[in-house]
């Protein structure tokens, strides 16, 4: 398994070997499913938005709807306009979505086709809206891509108001359906009225009833992205990922937000709720002081099994720090941080955490690939790997467990409806990392060693 | 309204006047059809296809694993087809490299766009052989690519000079052609400009065959390669599952080509013959009929009393392996009948392994095959053109006079030609029963309507339809990626076929998609609403 890849290191300025991220539009397509009857549209020739879609189903294990602007040669040339207007067309004719949110690809944006004056010139039908975000994967990864659709949506649609509503608006950030479900959850605990943009939850993880909805009941209405323009504060999770639209709809609309980290753990679950708790004027209940307690009753319990533990942790920047964060909650210690999103931000905030929790000789790169953390792995291994499933042949490669987390995770089931976030999403997270680490102990003791009791 | 017109009823003017000629519904049996195919889609409909180079890279380059293929342009292209096909490999011998659990992309950046890629290109180059020193590398452009005008074919130039390792870039941008099918000729025509020809291996054994078309995805053309052998044949390089370069490399020595996948590789097949005068004949390793029909087809073309025999004792046991399973699941399947829509030669291959069981086809359809694929090759010549296809090179290979070298007389071909599919491939309709409906180019709607009007008990397709078919309460598997099974080739493979769908259609857990409670209701006395009125 990766018989080639050296354990020397050289430095690459041009060559990526497998990456850690992927293209702007993926991102954009998840966040547009995202939105209540939304068909995702993607502005290129059509191999983009199949592998996208094909994407998304390997990882969800669901339908990815999305349609294409299906570019030929001539299209390339000249422009893809009226292949633009013959699709919002189409769509509405036949898969009738109440919105289009398109998204431009590598193949539109380098020949510079002006999206908003294509919108403006196409006869849109009375009620139905058409969206649009730039999404040039040369400038940034589907985390970019993700937040760039949120932008697009609420550059279109957020409505600026004097008067507030009491609502909060919450950006979950590129996390799945089961993560969303989990801080509504937690907000519904906290009596808060809150927009959820966007909502895959209901979309994502629909149920089977044995007839096909295309557009199913989940997801944030048109109505309710209008309404953020209204709502008291944002709360920005993920700063990475959430902080660039939620700016825009402050410039937009002059609504403020609070940026927290994913609340992934117990720190930043802590903060989640606080801020909440701040926000609309309620205690924490006792069943969420409850599940804490229990988290860390857990932790403590289970302490010895992963106390000191080395681990690698991969993947985009917002989970991989908060993932980051609660492993050294645990008391384990993070050697490596990886992201292959471009964010300083992200190395910053890594650093932070090495610091806060004193441990030494820790990692956090962003911008960089797989290939490279195996080869640190190589000179230096880790106990324990979390992330997606692209480091499965490191895995193999190097005899190392992994946890799989956050995205894409394509070789294995029920992982979306499940969440990382909350106090719940931890103690799934640890009671994983536990059986990770058990499971190898077991593997690997000798019969005089293996123990009934663990 | 038949059903095919039922499906063309809500699509507008236009789309309408489109989308009726991609729609065949077979009636009269034995009078030809034509279909629309290989043209473009149509902007806004979900249609399942993938670009050129998906075709390229995704399909025809990317198994062969003792080279590296080098996808210049933005990450994503190259990220998505990186481990996603299933086409296993196992490079032999010392030190031999498997390239396949890496993808290599030069990650453009928007400053390369800007200002030109090729340096960055070059730079790729340069560390890949720092750190890899690979024999072959291929290079991928994507769409950005072709419009910056990036000279990808000057660095290959520059590579083979430089390094002394073989090397051929494909410029198969995505917008090319109309759908993967381009790029499988691109990728055709590279591989026989840079690589076959180019071994020093001579011409030898008399049974030596190159296996075209098979790209060994769960494990087919091992199951394949492993009769073959077992009969006596040499195979001499597979295009491309478990491929390798260096045995590419002297495919030029086979003396036939066996075309399993006819529309991803038919040009090497033709361009073989042309260069080097090696035959090809189509086969069909889907099915346990069609596989006796395609062994017997080579015995009959070597025509060696010994060889001959060899095929019947390798059938013989072959059959009597399976025999109890196979009549176990022709007893649970028959009857059923089923959907089947893949890229462009599985929907025909796929009928012949479903009949084995007694599953009729009902429904089928390609994303990207031509005309040819549906009505056979004797429409080939009534195949025009149009601005799309004119834009992918044709090569037109002369005969190379020292590896030249014919199989049977020209009589003997002629003779053949009536007793085997020499050099022929008679297409998908063929196979199809009355009242039964064609679609190319399908998409999501008529996916959808489909179910819901021939009611399949199975829906063969990929992973873009999948989940909505299953959700539609249909079972559905996919045949691209045998979701995760195989290999479904020859005999034991229809085994694995059966045993597959067989788990699928008969699931428990199709029983409980309705609730209880929605059927009988749990509110004693609340029904009607009387008692408490
Ligand atoms: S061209 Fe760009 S948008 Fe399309 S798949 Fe490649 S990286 Fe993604
Ligand atoms: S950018 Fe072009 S080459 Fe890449 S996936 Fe999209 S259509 Fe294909």
């Amino acid at each position: 398994m990766l018989e080639a890849t050296p354990k020397e290191i050289k430095t690459r300025k041009a060559l990526r070997v497998n990456p850690c991220k992927t293209c702007e539009p993926v991102g954009a397509l998840y966040a547009a499913l995202g939105v209540h009857r939304c068909m995702p549209h993607s502005h290129g020739s059509q191999g983009c938005c199949s592998y996208h879609r094909t994407f998304l189903s390997r990882h969800f294990k669901e339908p990815a709807i999305a349609t294409t602007s299906s570019f030929t040669e001539g299209a390339s040339v000249f422009g893809g306009g009226s292949n633009l207007k013959t699709a919002v067309k189409n769509i509405f004719d036949i898969y009738n979505p109440d919105i289009i949110a398109v998204h431009t690809t590598c193949l539109s944006e380098t020949i510079g086709d002006d999206l908003n004056s294509y919108i403006e010139s196409i006869d849109i039908p009375e009620g139905k809206v058409v969206v649009h975000a730039n999404t040039p994967s040369y400038a940034g990864s589907h985390i970019v891509g993700f937040g760039n659709m949120m932008s697009g949506f609420i550059k279109y649609l957020a409505e600026k108001s004097q008067a507030k509503t009491d609502q909060i608006a919450i950006f979950p950030g590129f996390v799945n359906p089961g993560d969303m479900r989990e801080l509504k959850r937690l907000a519904k605990q906290m009596q808060v009225h809150y927009i959820m943009f966007p909502d895959t939850s209901g979309v994502l993880d629909a149920p089977n009833k044995g007839h096909y909805e295309m557009y199913p009941q989940g997801g944030t209405t048109v109505a309710e992205i209008r309404g953020l323009g209204a709502v008291k504060r944002v709360l920005a999770l993920g700063e990475v990922t959430c902080t660039p639209p939620a700016m825009v709809l402050q410039a937009k609309c002059g609504v403020n937000f609070t940026a927290l980290p994913l609340p992934i753990g117990i720190e930043a679950t802590d903060q989640y709720l606080m801020e909440l708790s701040r926000l609309v004027n309620t205690e924490v209940s006792d069943s969420l002081t409850e599940e804490r307690g229990q988290l860390v009753d857990v932790i403590l319990d289970a302490q010895q099994n992963f106390a000191k533990k080395t681990v690698a942790i991969y993947g985009d920047p917002d989970i991989v720090l908060g993932l980051t964060a609660f492993v050294l909650e645990m008391g384990m210690i993070p050697k490596y941080i990886l992201t292959g999103t471009k964010s300083d931000l992200f190395s910053k905030r890594g650093e932070a955490l090495f610091a806060k929790f004193g441990v030494s000789g820790c990692q956090a790169l962003n911008n960089e690939d797989l290939f490279t953390l195996h080869q640190l792995i190589k000179n230096d291994g880790v106990d324990l790997m979390i992330g997606t499933t692209h480091g499965k042949y490191i895995a193999r490669a190097e005899d190392i467990p992994l946890v799989r987390a956050g995205f894409p995770v394509l070789d294995r089931y029920v992982h979306s409806y499940m969440p990382l976030v909350g106090y719940r999403g931890a103690m799934r997270l640890l009671e994983m990392i536990c059986n990770a680490l058990l499971d190898r102990r077991d593997r690997d003791a000798a019969d005089e060693d293996f123990e009934l009791v663990m | 309204m038949n059903e095919r017109e039922k499906v063309l009823d809500q699509y507008s003017g236009r789309v309408f006047k489109n989308r009726k000629d991609h729609i065949i519904e077979l009636d009269e049996a034995g009078v030809p059809q034509v279909i629309a195919a290989n043209s473009r889609s149509i902007p806004g409909l979900m249609v399942n296809r993938g670009c050129c180079y998906a075709g390229c890279k995704g399909v025809v380059l990317g198994p062969i694993a003792d080279a590296v293929v080098l996808t210049h342009g933005p990450i994503g292209c190259g990220f998505y087809s990186w481990g996603t096909r299933r086409n296993k490999a196992k490079p032999e011998g010392e030190g031999a490299k498997n390239y396949l659990q890496y993808c290599f992309s030069t990650d453009m950046q928007e400053p390369d766009i800007v200002f030109g890629g090729e340096k960055k290109l070059r730079q790729a180059i340069v560390e890949i052989m720092e750190i890899f020193q690979p024999k072959c590398i291929f290079i991928c452009s994507t769409c950005p690519v072709g419009l910056i005008g990036d000279d990808i074919q000057a660095v290959a130039r520059w590579v083979k000079s430089t390094y002394k390792i073989a090397c051929a870039a494909f410029s198969c941008e995505g917008y090319k052609g109309v759908s993967q099918s381009a790029g499988h000729h691109i990728a055709n025509n590279g591989l026989m400009k840079e690589i076959i020809g180019s071994g020093q291996a001579k011409n030898s054994k008399k049974f030596a065959v190159n296996l075209l078309g098979e790209y060994n995805i769960g494990g087919d053309g091992w199951e394949t390669e492993r009769l073959l052998k077992q009969i006596g044949y040499e195979v001499v390089s597979v295009f491309t599952g478990d491929g390798s370069f260096e045995k590419m490399k002297n495919a030029h020595t086979a003396n036939l080509n066996l075309v399993q996948c006819h529309r991803s590789i038919n040009y090497i097949a033709e361009m073989m013959k042309a260069k080097y005068g090696i035959d090809w004949i189509k086969v069909n390793f889907i099915g346990i009929d069609e596989t006796i029909r395609s062994l017997r087809s080579l015995a009959i073309y070597f025509d060696d009393a010994g060889l001959k025999q060899r095929t019947e004792e390798v059938i013989a046991d072959e059959l009597a392996a399976i025999e109890d399973q196979r009549q176990y699941y022709r007893s649970r399947l028959t009857g059923y009948t089923a959907g089947v829509f893949v890229g462009g030669s599985r929907s025909h291959h796929y009928q012949n392994l479903l009949l084995d069981f007694g599953i009729k086809t009902v429904i089928a359809g390609y994303e990207f095959a031509h005309r040819d694929d549906y009505e056979g090759r004797e429409v080939l010549p009534d195949i025009k053109p149009d601005a799309d296809s004119k834009n992918i090179e044709q090569l037109s290979p002369v005969a190379d006079e020292a590896h030249y070298h014919l199989t049977l007389s020209k009589e003997r071909f002629a003779e053949l030609q009536n007793e085997i599919d020499l050099e022929t491939y008679h297409g998908m309709f063929r196979e199809m029963a009355d009242g039964t409906v064609t679609v190319d180019d399908f998409n999501h709607y008529e996916t959808e309507k489909l179910i819901e009007l021939f009611q399949p008990d199975i829906f063969y397709s990929g992973i873009k339809d999948k989940y909505m078919i299953q959700k539609s309460g249909t079972p559905s598997r996919q045949l691209h990626s045998y979701d995760y099974s195989g290999p479904y080739a020859c005999f034991t493979g229809a085994i694995n076929f059966a045993r597959d769908t067989y788990m699928s259609i008969s699931a428990p857990a199709w029983k409980y998609l309705t609730p209880p409670w929605l059927v009988s209701s749990t509110l004693e006395g609340s029904i009607g609403g009387t008692e408490n009125a």
